[in-house]
């Protein structure tokens, strides 16, 4: 294993927690090339960045690249169970990828800590009591934007998303909380570029207002196409489209557009102050919310360390579940089926000098779950 | 369903049809003077949407941007060319085909290793940003009608090139019968090069003109290479008449196949079911399209008989 | 004993002798990986009876490996969730006994060939590449936008699938039912290569008005052959599809295509062995690489135009010499 890129963090025998004294190994599968590696950069980066900044010497790090591609993650996922021996494992951007590979993990025994993807069938029936995801279910930031899209006052609005099981879930979520009429309905093609009909319909359609889920490249080619069309119906949308990495692609046209996340860096807490600036002055830019992910899951992982070791299990899961972290959202909890249950607030895409960012102008939901818990038993 | 939309709708499908025969003219060119299938054709594209979005990014003009696409697809083309495009025409289909797809791997990790894994930022200008008021009322996106002007110039461009210059005699010599141009002394390697520039700054042209409006990141060359292959197929290979037929025709197919396919669903169908059945079934139409006209003419509607 | 046998000789030894060793040395990783490359060794052999044996360069091959695959996602979905194919005029069950699923993935992958195959083999040289992509991207799409069986999700199965008398979970045991299929594919495609219809396809690919003029239908002989080879890299999707208890549209890509097509030129089209070595050197590949550098794909691309531009005929054609080829 010597050509793996390995990370060792640095020292703490001093904690002396008895309750670790052995070696602990995290495995993390994230995407770091091809389309869509930024948002696996920003997780390894965050965790990492919690890592180092425990000092905690008895953990090591194994990261590798999926490539974005399911049949990769389920061979590096075989290699860090059957030939690493890793006890955590996490990193997992996608919710593709993460029913290829969790299932199978928490089925051999692994803990996995996901700190992106919540496919609502890990949430609900197909929930496993080593399987914890600190960062949302899939379905929250669009429901926050249809408790959002109440609260304005729309009440016709027209809906798109990709034509893929997480668009046609984000479609599901926004309905579930909008009170409103629908304007019309859209599923895109998956990885579509030119959103030229589709803006030529929202024109007809007489709708007051647009949500859309259209993750990485596409949302901003569609943001991009939108303010160049002359519509100026308002934009609801989820984090996604707006976050730090990808706001500078779309530039000015995004300005002024409302979308919901359950972090921002302008949430004011000490966690979330001290990771803003410490992972600036680490890597020279500033957190996307996948970055405040991989921080928050790194800490979950270290605090649940302190009082267990993963291979007792029960103990581990308990002190996982208690979620005794300072999570740079402020309050945060596992719900039953052990997904976040947290504040989902309302943005703005605003601009501070030469760059994009977003602040906080409100909170569509509080202390909020998600529906599929009640279908999940252990 | 209004007229406007419609309008709108065709005009749409034009747009992309035009953006579809600068990427499909350079690959017919290519296969129909060197015989050459390219797969990294799309890799030009990204190309030149890079050097646009790094160019614009300096010195904030859009005109310099474009200028900048040219010239960097086309001096990437030379330089593949040289070294590896032209160990390959004497090859069968199968080595083009992998070693083009090697080509593929290099450039898309090779600009990630220079640019980053994040999107880079690529805007349309003051001057040609917004809506205009068209005849009958419709609503559209100037650059959106500049694209269109400007692919239609584009065509125009190359048809006066093939059938009134030397160049353009070379070529079309060159694709009846290559042995008898080179015993006529036109330097045929040097030919070779220049066609095969020529393609590509036409795909890094229409790389920067659509990323301007799409995002500009790594992969981004490969849906529209496949689109364009469709087009190349669906026309015939080697005619440049036949790309830009079945440009405008796969480009219509598709936006208005999105369009009235969903709607067709809706009658007799509950909304969001019938939205992804017909978008799923859009999705495949150009496809569908491409056998039944390959069923119809093995060859192509403009292709030389086999 | 020619050249090209000793090397097909020592590959066969290496493919029983690694994972012997892998096991003795309990490296179960390592079992895993010898049997992904034999999986994808028998989804080139598949292709390679079309490309080396009938000349047809198919660029949609992934359509068969993922019809394969979801020959089995389908099947032991159904298994799982305890819930009938198909209620109507008859009960179908789900089932997860591989047999019944090879044989699945083999009919349902041959009849797609047949269908494909009907159709594109009235087109030759660069139309067939093409139109082979595009009914590849066809089925991709419509793979992504089905959600009856997870669409761009895939399926997950939580268990292997069951053969008879065996322990598929153990590594070393799934292996074995892996090397059995491919030795056994490569002892019928050794067969069909030398029988009257393997010599009249090769010859139809080498002069068509020959096969014509003794009253051959070339297009029937290369139909043949296409749906055979469809067959192959289906059975090889179900098993790759068993091998990572998961199926996606993933396996329905052009680039999947484009790797099988890479095991089968890397190692020597219209040998025997061209594809085994191919994808074994592949993985190799992929997993020494990988830990190098973040930016492996550009090594695997200029090792690939090198083997292309300079080394002709694949490792084998560099090993063995130009001798003749099989078939």
């Amino acid at each position: 294993m010597t050509l793996k890129s390995l990370a060792i963090a640095g020292a703490i025998a001093a904690l002396g927690s008895a309750a670790w004294a052995e070696d602990v190994r995290i495995g993390m599968i994230t995407t770091l090339s091809g389309g869509g590696a930024g948002l696996g950069i920003d997780v390894r980066d965050g965790f990492m960045l919690a890592i180092e900044q425990s000092g905690a010497e008895n953990v090591e790090v194994i990261i590798e690249d999926d490539e974005r591609a399911p049949e990769v993650a389920v061979r590096l996922s075989d290699e860090m169970i059957q030939a690493d021996d890793v006890d955590i494992m996490t990193g997992i951007i996608w919710s593709n990828l993460a029913m290829a590979v969790v299932p199978s993990a928490t089925a051999q025994g692994v803990f996995y800590i996901s700190p992106n993807a919540g496919p609502s069938q890990l949430a609900g029936r197909g929930c496993h009591p080593l399987y914890f995801n600190v960062a949302w279910q899939n379905d929250a930031l669009h429901e926050a934007a249809g408790a959002y899209a109440n609260s304005a006052g729309y009440g016709n609005s027209f809906i798109l998303a990709p034509n893929y099981p997480a668009g046609q879930d984000a479609l599901t979520g926004y309905k579930r909380t909008y009170g409103g009429d629908l304007a019309g309905e859209l599923f895109t093609d998956l990885g579509q570029t030119d959103y030229a009909s589709e803006i030529a319909q929202i024109r007809a359609s007489g709708a007051d207002s647009v949500f859309f889920f259209l993750p990485g490249g596409m949302g901003i080619a569609f943001v991009k196409q939108y303010a160049d069309s002359g519509v100026d119906l308002p934009l609801v949308g989820p984090a996604f489209s707006f976050d730090q990495g990808i706001l500078q692609a779309v530039g000015a046209d995004a300005l002024g557009i409302v979308n919901t996340s359950q972090w921002n860096r302008d949430i004011d807490n000490a966690t979330n102050a001290a990771f803003v600036e410490s992972f600036v002055a680490a890597y020279d830019r500033l957190p996307s919310l996948y970055a405040s992910q991989g921080f928050d899951a790194a800490n979950l992982i270290l605090s649940a360390l302190e009082s267990a070791h993963p291979d007792d299990e029960d103990a581990f899961r308990a002190a996982l579940a208690a979620a005794e972290f300072d999570s740079t959202r402020g309050d945060f909890a596992f719900g039953s089926n052990q997904h976040p249950v947290q504040d989902i607030y309302v943005r703005r895409v605003i601009q501070e000098g030469d760059i994009f960012t977003n602040e906080i102008i409100g909170t569509a939901l509080e202390d909020h779950g998600d529906v599929y818990a009640a279908e999940c038993s252990y | 369903m209004t007229f406007i939309l419609f309008a709108e709708q065709v005009l749409n499908g034009l747009q992309l049809g035009v953006m579809l025969f600068l990427m499909a003219a350079g690959l017919t060119l290519v296969f129909g003077v060197m015989g050459l299938i390219n797969l990294a054709h799309g890799s030009l594209f990204m190309v030149g949407a890079f050097a646009a979005a790094a160019v614009a990014g300096a010195t904030g003009s859009f005109l310099l941007a474009l200028a900048a696409a040219l010239a960097a697809a086309a001096a990437a083309g030379a330089i593949v060319e040289v070294v590896v495009i032209r160990r390959l025409y004497n090859r069968d289909h199968l080595d083009q085909v992998l070693a083009t797809f090697a080509l593929i791997l290099i450039f898309s990790e090779g600009t990630r290793f220079i640019f980053g894994s994040f999107p880079l930022f690529l805007d349309t200008p003051d001057w040609l940003s917004g809506p205009v008021t068209l005849p009958g009322g419709i609503q559209y996106p100037i650059y959106r009608l500049a694209l269109i002007v400007v692919g239609l110039v584009v065509a125009l461009g190359l048809y006066l090139l093939i059938t009134r210059t030397r160049l353009g005699i070379q070529i079309r010599a060159g694709e009846n019968d290559r042995e008898m141009i080179a015993a006529l002394g036109v330097d045929i390697s040097k030919l070779y090069t220049i066609v095969f520039a020529l393609g590509a700054a036409l795909a890094g042209l229409a790389g920067a003109l659509v990323g301007a409006i799409q995002s500009v990141e790594v992969g981004m060359g490969e849906p529209i290479l496949i689109l364009a292959f469709v087009v190349i197929v669906i026309g015939g290979i080697g005619s440049i008449r036949g790309a830009l037929v079945g440009a405008i025709l796969v480009g219509l197919t598709d936006t208005l196949g999105g369009l009235l396919l969903p709607s067709f669903f809706r009658t007799f169908m509950e909304a969001s079911a019938a939205s992804a059945v017909g978008s799923g079934l859009a999705s495949m139409s150009i496809y569908i399209l491409m056998a039944v006209v390959l069923m119809l003419r093995p060859t192509g509607l403009f292709g030389a008989k086999a | 004993m020619t050249r090209e046998r000793m090397v097909n000789a020592a590959m066969l030894l290496i493919l029983i002798a690694f994972p012997l060793w892998a096991w003795a040395a309990d490296e179960p990783f390592m079992i895993t990986l010898a049997t992904k490359a034999v999986i994808l060794a028998l989804a080139g052999v598949g292709l390679n009876i079309a490309l080396g044996l009938g000349g047809m360069i198919s660029l949609g091959h992934a359509a068969f490996f993922g019809i394969g695959g979801y020959a089995m996602g389908v099947l032991a979905s159904h298994a799982q969730n305890f819930d009938p194919i198909l209620e109507g005029p008859f009960l179908i069950e789900g089932t997860n006994s591989m047999p019944i699923i090879w044989l699945t993935a083999i009919i349902a992958s041959g009849l797609a060939a047949l269908a494909i195959g009907a159709i594109s083999i009235r087109t030759t040289g660069a139309y067939f590449i093409m139109i082979t992509l595009a009914f590849g991207q066809m089925l991709f799409f419509f793979a992504i936008s089905w959600p009856a069986y997870g669409g761009e999700d895939g399926l997950s199965i939580w268990v292997r699938n069951e053969f008879p008398g065996l322990n598929t979970l153990d590594p070393i045991q799934f292996y074995a039912i892996a090397f059995t299929i491919l030795c056994a594919v490569l002892i019928l495609t050794a067969r069909l290569a030398k029988s009257p219809f393997g010599l009249a396809l090769n010859a139809a690919r080498q002069t068509e008005i020959r096969v014509e003029t003794v009253g051959i239908s070339p297009y029937k002989l290369r139909l043949i052959a296409f749906t055979i080879s469809g067959m192959i890299t289906g059975l090889a999707g179900a098993l790759f599809a068993d091998l990572n208890r998961f199926v996606s549209p993933t396996m329905l890509s052009w680039q999947t295509s484009g790797e099988i097509m890479i095991f089968v030129i890397l190692g020597g089209v219209a040998r025997l062995f061209g594809p085994v070595v191919g994808a074994v050197l592949f993985i190799l590949l992929e997993h020494l690489l990988g830990g190098i550098s973040d930016y492996w794909h550009i090594y695997l691309g200029a090792l690939l135009l090198v083997i292309v531009l300079f080394a002709r005929g694949g490792i084998i054609g560099v090993l063995a010499g130009r001798e003749a080829k099989h078939g």
